[in-house]
């Protein structure tokens, strides 16, 4: 079956992923879905001041999901919407278990992404972005988090569901995946499924997961590796990395 | 209160809860219809010690522009300083919004209310369907008796009178609210390694991770949302699908 922008049913959207695309943030990263953009920053850890807020045990992470006005055919309003506010809190959840908050009592770690293009799967998009940009932060981590959607088009499960796909989806299924856990740390669903076909649903969005981490890491190589390369060459040493793998 | 956490998670890694009942069994559910008049529709569900008070209230308004023949559905809810110390005044929290987009999404998805049939005046007069979700008792799992209570508010609901463009309110008709299913949802929580099905305040305090799984009558999924901190593996979710369809089936008995 050909898909209405006529890619194959397991087919992501183009992907394009950069980390370190901000200067003044501690970790940042782009990411784009075909024409879905999303900017994530990262600053902290950093002393949280306000002090009910303070965990003792362990840092606290902040999410923030923000559409921009100009990111969709009508204007958003600015600030945030109950359905902003829901955003920030599942992706704040989706990669808490990934990051090692107990190395950072009483701090804060902020993320905030932006949605500067929105066209399907933005949340997915936001998550991978900011991913991305926790481990461009440095910020120590079990594994990064990968996301992405999957949903079914009468009898063909799709992948990355996008456009006009959204009106005739029987359901629409981000998951957010942790690969060397294999845990699935969000799970959404608007539709009308039996079961079965939400399991199968499921494992077709963790194969995406699987693709997307692939790149996600690609890009964290590419800043870094390009970075110690820089270095080496600064300080008149050659081929440090041993190759770009 | 570290103490007391500890004590609650050591019992859950047994697999056994406080209150004695089994992993997948649920409090037990009181449902009370119409205990008010005010509203075209209500409902009291109380799960265990939590209460939910849901009201239904019927306005006429213009129908969305991409949705010119439909009537319109909202759902809100409130977490009063009554139900609990850690609920305050204001406006609504990241909490009160998840519980409300859950219980939304899942009555919107199941397409439980015929909203073409809600329809007057195509692209000018439809009937707009308001549940609000009053919590005055958390006593654990806000949504499944949330999601109880609006169903059981839906069911009772009856259109008030509509005469010469006016809504006359105190006069209903004999019209119900056009319902074609029951849409509820189970809610489990994990501690450990298990996993617990209807969790008091207590478990869900030591819970990591929570996932909501609307269901329909027909035994099809048609919400889900993950909550927590935590992730689950795709063996555990089968478990859980399984689970909530299962007990979905019991409670809409109750309905």
């Amino acid at each position: 079956m050909k898909r209405l922008d006529g890619r194959k049913p397991d087919e992501i959207r183009p992907i394009v992923m950069q980390a370190g695309v901000l200067k003044r943030a501690k970790g940042s990263a782009i990411v784009k879905l075909g024409r879905t953009t999303a900017i994530a920053g990262v600053y902290g850890p950093r002393k949280l001041h306000s002090k009910h807020q303070q965990d003792s045990n362990k840092a606290i992470l902040k999410v923030t999901y923000n559409m921009v006005p100009f990111s969709t055919d009508e204007r958003v309003r600015p600030g945030p919407s109950r359905r902003s506010t829901e955003i920030s809190k599942v992706i704040r959840e989706a990669l808490e278990s990934a990051i090692c908050l107990e190395e950072f009592p009483k701090a804060v770690i902020e993320v905030q992404i932006d949605i500067l293009q929105a066209e399907a799967s933005t949340r997915v998009a936001a998550l991978n972005a900011a991913s991305i940009a926790l481990a461009d932060a440095g910020i120590p981590m079990k594994d990064l988090v990968s996301s992405c959607t999957a949903g079914k088009i009468e009898d063909t499960y799709i992948l990355d569901v996008a456009g006009k796909e959204e009106d005739v989806t029987f359901c629409d299924l981000p998951v957010a995946y942790m690969p060397r856990e294999k845990k699935i740390t969000l799970l959404q669903m608007d539709g009308d499924l039996p079961v079965k076909d939400v399991k199968n649903v499921i494992q077709l969005a963790i194969k995406g997961c699987e693709t997307l981490y692939e790149r996600q890491k690609q890009a964290l190589k590419e800043k870094w590796v390009g970075d110690l390369e820089d270095t080496a060459k600064a300080l008149g040493l050659s081929n440090i990395s041993g190759g770009k793998d | 209160m570290i103490l007391r956490n500890q004590y609650l998670v050591d019992i859950a890694l047994t697999g056994k809860r406080l209150d004695e009942r089994k992993a997948d069994e649920f409090r037990k559910i009181i449902i009370e219809k119409s205990p008010l008049e005010k509203p075209e529709g209500s409902a009291l569900v109380k799960i265990g010690t939590t209460q939910v008070m849901a009201g239904v209230k019927l306005d006429v308004k213009e129908p969305f522009p991409d949705a010119q023949n439909e009537g319109i559905l909202m759902v809100g809810a409130e977490l009063s300083p009554l139900a609990s110390p850690e609920f305050e005044r204001g406006p609504p929290t990241e909490d009160a919004i998840e519980l409300a987009r859950v219980v939304d999404r899942t009555i919107r998805e199941s397409h439980a209310i015929d909203l073409e049939k809600l329809c007057i005046t195509e692209g000018e007069k439809v009937w707009m369907v308001n549940v609000d979700l009053h919590i005055l008792d958390n006593g654990g799992n806000l949504v499944d008796a949330s999601c109880l209570a609006a169903t059981a508010a839906l069911m009772n609901a009856k259109l008030p009178k509509y005469e010469d463009g006016k809504v006359v309110w105190g006069e209903k008709t004999n019209k119900k609210v056009p319902l074609v299913c029951k849409p509820l949802t189970v809610t489990h929580v994990k501690i450990g390694q298990n996993l617990f099905a209807d969790p008091t305040e207590d478990e869900e305090s030591v819970a990591t991770a929570k996932v909501m799984i609307g269901t329909k009558d027909d035994g099809n999924i048609c919400a889900m949302q993950k909550g927590g901190g935590d992730g689950f593996t795709f063996q555990e979710l089968e478990k859980i699908f399984e689970k909530s369809v299962e007990l979905g089936k019991q409670l809409r008995k109750q309905l």
